[in-house]
């Protein structure tokens, strides 16, 4: 199409939006809700991305976990082999570090989790529901995770089974505010503890509340007081992000050995690292992408609907505007065009206060909830395209029976 | 010869009805002539025009303009054709409503791609020969009937088309008026273009070189009236 037709085309579109400013405005409304619905979810979406990066990062890339199952959620009945597994134990433990060559360090971390959730108290401030675990001084270098304030726990604390504790990062802010927590006594689950140490704000995981609202004690402590627990999750660092999967192989051989699983069946157990969690991540928002595509997509059509709806409308009432255009010269494709221009700038107007709207309500959730937002670059750009793309599809028969109408036809159409 | 039809037909169906509305015709017109169309209401002067102004494809026959076959074209280059050979007065002027004069005149050179200041340039010409360089950012609502109709021989115009058609160009305009325009045409004329213009009224008719009377879709007669004219009427 020749520039000075597309010109006019737009002079002609901005016309009718003029002379028609409420029925524009609400084609227009419809395909901006669509994109804004897209732009919105994608920006919630993006920014959850990129903050479980970062997680990932501060996770430290070569941590390997080891424990009975896999993480996830859980759908239906476990299997028959599922709810006969065995726990990973400490002498697990003990052997992974001892027989695996890429492995450099192994935190076993027991974990409690008392009926009705744990507790931490000083004087009358109480920690609702932080995670309760045992452990040993490896857990800094594995989990990449270092004491900000006093000192971690020692062998000998786990030697001794002193009642030492390391608070998560929260758990101090609430307990004690500014007050020093070194050197004072708290009760966990009933049992005095004397803080020794305050860990590292962490990355929040998903928003979970989880990675900074723990109260850690020396592995032997903690099973001096819970016997019972035998369940044993195990953070393995590999030796360099390369040993990796060397690491892997060489724990999954070692377990299986250790727990004789024949050679023709399954691991009774899972091995996976930062990376798994974050296929399964990936998985879960690609779900979440569909679901988005699909509400979307319905929200779309309806724009697309109002889109072809205006159209029809407009190329009855300028009928006679068609014939007298034909009349002098406009050939079917020109009147083609001016409709489809016509269509898609009302589209693409919806398009772009769609994205700036749906850009504006992600900023806006980010501000009042943990949710993070970041702007989806591409996406503005598919959003665009979209809102076009909804109007060309939409106003192709519209305009293309415009383009059809016989000049003498149009002009005496009253 | 610019215009040679051979027996022109063009038959409409309504329902089960055949109307024929132009019923073998067969003209011809030299470059540079002046001719009127007359004949009582339903004759199918309006018809014949369209024909003649590639508007609308015979049913029959053949048509040539200008050493083209027009007759047997498609609608793309019959609108190529409408661009640059014709230009078409219609007596209810079929003006764009919101579009100023000189956004009207320059729709024709919109079409064949002339680029904007050239646009501007021809348009504000033709705007100038009818005598309405003062009115050029007026829409067609801020005009008289008979300002109207010389912005809608300006677009005819704009193209320098090998022929103007009008179709009862003073059937709306008062008797002054429409002699005001009469006038345009005849200067037009005696500049060399053709025109061909469909009246009901001999008084308007005989501004022309030539009348086809027409009855039934047929020329019933066609009278030579140049005499009436040049004896000072
Ligand atoms: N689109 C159409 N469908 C059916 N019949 C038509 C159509 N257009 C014109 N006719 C018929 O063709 C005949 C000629 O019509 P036309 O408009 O050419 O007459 P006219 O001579 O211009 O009349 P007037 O002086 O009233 O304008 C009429 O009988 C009319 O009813
Ligand atoms: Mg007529």
């Amino acid at each position: 199409m020749r520039l000075s037709g597309f010109t006019e085309s737009l002079l002609i579109a901005f016309g009718t939006f003029r002379t028609h400013k409420m029925r524009s405005f609400l084609t227009i409304l419809g395909v901006l809700i669509g994109v804004a619905c897209i732009i919105g979810m994608v920006s919630i979406i993006k920014g959850l991305d990129k903050s479980m990066a970062g997680q990932i990062e501060s996770l430290g890339s070569n941590v390997i976990y080891v424990s009975k199952f896999k993480p996830g959620i859980q759908m239906g009945r476990r299997s028959e082999e599922e709810r006969n597994r065995k726990g990973i134990t400490f002498e697990d433990a003990v052997a992974v570090r001892e027989n695996c060559p890429a492995v450099e360090a192994v935190s076993p971390q027991n974990y409690y989790h008392r009926p009705g959730g744990n507790y931490a108290k000083y004087r009358n401030i109480e920690v609702t529901r932080p995670s309760f675990f045992g452990t040993i001084p490896d857990y800094e270098v594995v989990n990449n995770s270092f004491v900000v304030e006093g000192r971690f726990i020692t062998d000998a604390d786990v030697k001794f089974r002193a009642y030492v504790c390391i608070l998560g990062y929260d758990v101090a802010k609430t307990l004690f505010e500014n007050l020093d927590p070194v050197g004072k006594k708290i009760l966990v689950n009933g049992d005095r503890f004397t803080v020794v140490g305050v860990m590292e704000k962490k990355e929040e995981l998903l928003g979970s509340g989880h990675a900074n609202n723990f109260v850690l004690i020396p592995y032997d402590t903690f099973t001096k007081i819970h016997p019972e627990e035998k369940e044993l999750a195990l953070a393995v660092k590999a030796r360099s992000p390369e040993l990796i999967p060397a690491a892997i192989d060489q724990i999954t051989e070692l377990l299986r050995r250790r727990r004789g699983v024949p050679y023709d069946k399954p691991d009774d157990f899972a091995v996976f690292t930062q990376e798994n969690l974050m296929d399964m991540y990936k998985q879960l928002t690609g779900i979440i992408y569909l679901a988005m595509i699909v509400i979307s997509s319905i929200g779309l059509l309806v724009g697309g609907v109002g889109v072809m709806n205006i159209m029809l409308v407009s190329v009855t009432e300028r009928t006679r505007e068609i014939g007298i255009r034909k009349a002098i010269g406009a050939k079917r494709k020109d009147i083609l065009w001016q409709f489809l221009i016509e269509a898609s700038s009302l589209s693409g107007i919806g398009g772009v206060l769609g994205i700036i709207l749906g850009l504006l309500f992600a900023q806006l959730v980010a501000l009042v909830s943990p949710l993070p937002a970041a702007v989806p670059l591409l996406w503005v750009l598919i959003g665009f395209g979209f809102s076009v793309g909804v109007a060309l599809i939409f106003g192709i028969y519209p305009a293309y029976r415009a383009s059809k109408l016989n000049p003498i036809e149009c002009l005496h159409y009253e | 010869m610019l215009i040679k039809t051979v027996d022109l037909w063009k038959t409409y169906t309504v329902g089960t009805e055949t109307i024929h509305a132009v019923q073998g015709v067969s003209v011809e017109i030299e470059k540079g002539e002046y001719v009127a169309i007359m004949g009582p209401s339903g004759s199918g002067k309006s018809t014949l025009m369209n024909l003649i102004g590639c508007l609308d494809s015979p049913t029959r026959g053949e048509y040539h303009l200008n050493g083209r076959r027009v007759s047997a074209m498609s609608d793309d280059e019959l609108a190529y054709i409408r661009n640059k050979e014709i230009g078409f007065v219609f007596q209810t002027f079929n003006l764009l409503p919101r579009a100023s004069a000189l956004h009207n005149v320059e729709l024709p050179l919109i079409y064949n791609g002339t680029s904007s200041g050239e646009r501007i340039r021809k348009a504000k010409e033709a705007l100038k020969t009818v005598d309405l360089e003062d009115r050029m950012t007026h829409r067609p609502n801020e005009l008289s009937g008979g300002q109207r109709q010389r912005v809608a021989l300006a677009r005819a115009l704009v193209n320098n088309p090998a022929l103007i058609l009008a179709d009862e160009p003073t059937g709306n305009l008062d008797t002054a008026t429409g002699a005001e325009i009469m006038e345009l045409f005849g200067r037009l004329h005696r500049e060399g273009n053709t025109i061909i213009i469909v009246t009901h009224e001999r008084d308007i008719a005989i501004y022309a070189d030539r009348i086809f009377y027409l009855r039934d879709g047929k020329v019933e007669k066609e009278e030579d009236v140049r005499h009436i004219k040049n004896s000072g009427n």
